[in-house]
């Protein structure tokens, strides 16, 4: 088990409520949750691995696979969807050949859905790693995505 | 000294604020000018992002909006340095946007600096906690705010001076006050906001709640998607103890107040009160039965007590100016002032804090400034999933719980998303039960299973493969799910499929019987077809067409192969002549042999 993990098992080891915080910081660490880390979570919190694993799955949050160098979250937020939102999935799947949830071959995207960005006078948006562009069209998306690629 | 305020919430900075605050630091530290910059929460009127105020030394300011690099540069040399404002970037005084709003949560936001405490007390800060503490008992405390008629504004509307009692009179030496920052409505941002402009009115808020009910411990459960939220929230917590208003002790008197704050992961259901607890637990956030009630057994089995952060703000404002006069704004039944998160097919959207009792219509075209595009209003949707769509007919309804509730809406935590005759209401109905129904815990059988079942029928008649005997399917679904689910989120799942069933049914009798979707949105209802007479032969729509659907030569009218159309839309966005339509109902063949002439065009 390397340092980071360690000191952050020991650091959250005998604290209330800690099993959340425990995945979150480990997802943090990692990029995504592996089955040895929640198993190691699972000990030091006391509970079994079945339960450390269900609470990961039933939230958004966590992921179980790396995702890409760049993420793409689309939000389909109410103002996203009268908006467009459907459209701007449409013009990822064409541009990159993945659907919402899904990386490409080359690891370089991810596609996510998300519920609300919150950003909702600038509809439709979508989050690029931590920059979110808004008032975007199928086209416009596409430009922001080239520019970024290396494709 | 003349001040620069920058707004620099989520949606300021989603639209370039950062730059113009980078620009404004660069310009004035070459010019050595001895003007400060500081950042400040969402000013508010977010379809002018970004946005800055000038503060000059004899108290004038001056709201500028939309700028970007150049026209700072330009604010910069023109104003600050010459001394004349620039009229054409500024936000007049007396935009209606700004007029129409009454503002008592967001007072702060937008003006005072949310990273620094000393800005927050000079604007009276804390002082509502100290007369809490230091003046009154803890049954004053609840008893004004009884007196001042809050209700939560998370959305069901319950008294919050009753929830506190309830609270308070149960005997435990171990009690937990919570703020539920769980936001989780898309198409809401409200709680957001406040925390990211004002972070201190809602630990201010909290603490005499917790004084109240004799709580020693607090949790703020705050989604994970917000993290400059979070961000403000911590070091707030931190200036705060540093200061002696939170910890041990506060202020020298007797009660102590520590608060944490607790990331979510990410769940809808987690807003309902049992759920957010379990989730803070660290468990899977699922609803428990109540009773037992939080107020009895709540966060790891002590009285806990539970209120949105826009409750909280409303907290210090009644202490500061008095049940009555906070009484005196709003209705019979609903007090004080009600947030918005104003947005969908509206001119002006943004964060607005209106009187409760305002009618809807003034809210729209008053503050709203009407539809975007001048196009045909359809409908504005309150409540967001738990919520439901009201028709123009309704328009002149007022702006609080009841009236609200009697629509088949609900008021809702503030998502107020506007709609147009672009805008298909059946689609709308099934955009909010696929998120319902993707949100459910799966806990109770008809919130898992009947959500799915109203799901499939709402998509079979959107790709225009419904019955009419649908229709009666969903009402008789719609009604079971509610009664036979254990929280909110399945008792008010149907709310969106059953007001548009009440209000927009022959939209929907037009998908089921005509095959149509009047509003153009449907993708398996429409086509695309080229107007040869409009098309000039720019060959952009081949261009951008992403499966060589569209062709043509140069300078002659293109086609679109419906075969290969996949109907995003790209080429219709691409289109400068108008030439691309959009049909729906009958096949183009249909028309050309006369046979059909009932058409809609885009």
């Amino acid at each position: 088990m390397d340092k980071g993990f360690n000191e952050l098992l020991q650091h959250w080891k005998n604290q209330k409520g800690n099993v959340i915080p425990l995945l979150q910081k480990t997802q943090e660490l990692r990029g995504f949750l592996e089955r040895e880390d929640m198993e190691a979570i699972a000990e030091v919190t006391g509970k079994s691995p079945a339960e450390i694993y269900g609470v990961a799955t039933f939230y958004a949050q966590f992921r179980f696979q790396p995702s890409g160098k760049h993420t793409l979250k689309v939000c389909h937020g109410t103002a996203c969807h009268v908006n467009g939102a459907d459209q701007l999935d449409l013009a990822l799947k064409t541009e990159l050949g993945i659907d919402p949830g899904q990386t490409t071959e080359d690891g370089e995207f991810s596609v996510e859905r998300v519920a609300c960005l919150g950003c909702c006078s600038l509809a439709p948006v979508v989050m690029l790693d931590q920059e979110v562009h808004g008032r975007l069209t199928g086209d416009k998306l596409k430009k922001v995505v080239r520019k970024v690629g290396t494709r | 000294m003349t001040e620069v305020f920058v707004g620099l919430g989520s949606c300021g900075i989603a639209a370039g604020a950062r730059e113009v605050y980078s620009t404004l630091q660069q310009e004035l530290s070459r010019r050595k000018l001895p003007i400060s910059v500081s950042a400040t929460g969402c000013i508010g009127a977010c379809h002018r992002e970004p946005q800055i105020e000038v503060r000059t030394e004899d108290g004038l300011r001056f709201l500028y909006g939309e700028l970007d690099s150049e026209k700072t540069l330009k604010v910069i040399e023109e104003h600050l340095v010459g001394g004349k404002p620039i009229e054409e970037y500024l936000i007049p005084e007396d935009y209606p946007y700004l007029a129409k709003q009454k503002k008592i949560v967001l007072a702060n936001s937008g003006v005072i600096n949310p990273e620094s405490i000393d800005d927050y007390l000079a604007a009276d800060g804390y002082k509502a906690l100290g007369k809490a503490i230091k003046q009154m008992s803890p049954d004053e405390v609840i008893g004004e705010i009884k007196a001042a008629g809050l209700r939560g504004r998370g959305g069901a509307g319950f008294p919050t001076g009753l929830k506190w009692s309830l609270a308070r009179a149960n005997a435990g030496a171990k009690k937990y006050m919570v703020c539920n920052a769980d936001e989780g409505d898309p198409g809401a941002f409200m709680d957001r906001s406040l925390l990211e402009g004002d972070p201190h009115a809602v630990l201010e808020g909290l603490a005499i709640g917790a004084y109240a009910i004799g709580a020693d411990e607090g949790y703020i459960y705050v989604r994970a998607e917000y993290p400059l939220a979070i961000k403000r929230l911590e070091l707030a917590i931190s200036q705060a103890q540093e200061r002696n208003l939170l910890g041990s002790h506060i202020m020298g008197s007797g009660f102590s107040f520590e608060i944490h704050v607790k990331e979510g992961a990410g769940a809808f259901v987690c807003g309902e009160e049992t759920a957010l607890m379990a989730s803070i637990e660290g468990k899977r956030g699922m609803p428990s039965i109540r009773p037992p009630f939080p107020a009895e057994r709540g966060l790891w089995g002590a009285p806990t007590n539970i209120n949105n952060v826009e409750t909280l703000g409303n907290v210090a404002p009644i202490l500061r100016m008095g049940a009555s006069a906070y009484a005196a704004i709003g209705t019979e039944k609903s007090k004080g002032t009600k947030v918005f998160a104003l947005a969908g097919k509206i001119k002006h959207g943004g964060m607005i804090e209106v009187p409760m009792g305002i009618t809807l219509r003034e809210v729209i075209y008053e503050i709203g400034g009407g539809i975007q595009d001048d196009k045909k209003f359809k409908a504005v949707q309150l409540g967001g999933p738990s919520g439901g769509c009201i028709p123009e007919s309704l328009l002149d309804v007022q702006v609080d719980y009841d009236s609200v509730t009697a629509t088949g809406a609900i008021m809702g935590s503030g998502g107020m998303v506007v709609m147009d005759e672009t805008t298909c209401m059946v689609d709308v109905a099934r955009y909010f039960l696929s998120f319902t129904q993707s949100e459910s815990c799966g806990k109770c059988t008809f919130c898992r299973m009947g959500t799915k079942r109203m799901l499939e029928i709402l998509e079979r008649i959107t790709q225009g493969q419904g019955r009419m005997s649908d229709l009666e399917e969903l009402e008789e679904l719609a009604l079971k799910v509610k009664q036979s689910s254990l929280c909110g989120l399945g008792q008010t799942a149907p709310n969106p499929v059953l007001t548009t069933l009440k209000y927009f049914r022959q939209e929907y009798v037009e998908h089921i019987q005509n095959k149509r979707c009047p509003a153009l949105h449907c993708r398996e209802l429409i086509r695309f077809r080229v107007n040869e007479e409009a098309c000039t032969g720019c060959t952009l729509c081949a261009k951008v067409c992403p499966t060589q659907a569209a062709t043509g030569q140069r300078k002659e009218a293109h086609r679109i192969d419906e075969a290969l159309c996949i109907k995003c839309g790209l080429c219709f966005e691409a289109c400068r002549f108008n030439a691309i339509e959009i049909t729906t109902g009958v096949v183009a063949s249909e028309v050309a042999a006369g046979t059909e002439t009932a058409e809609v065009e885009a």
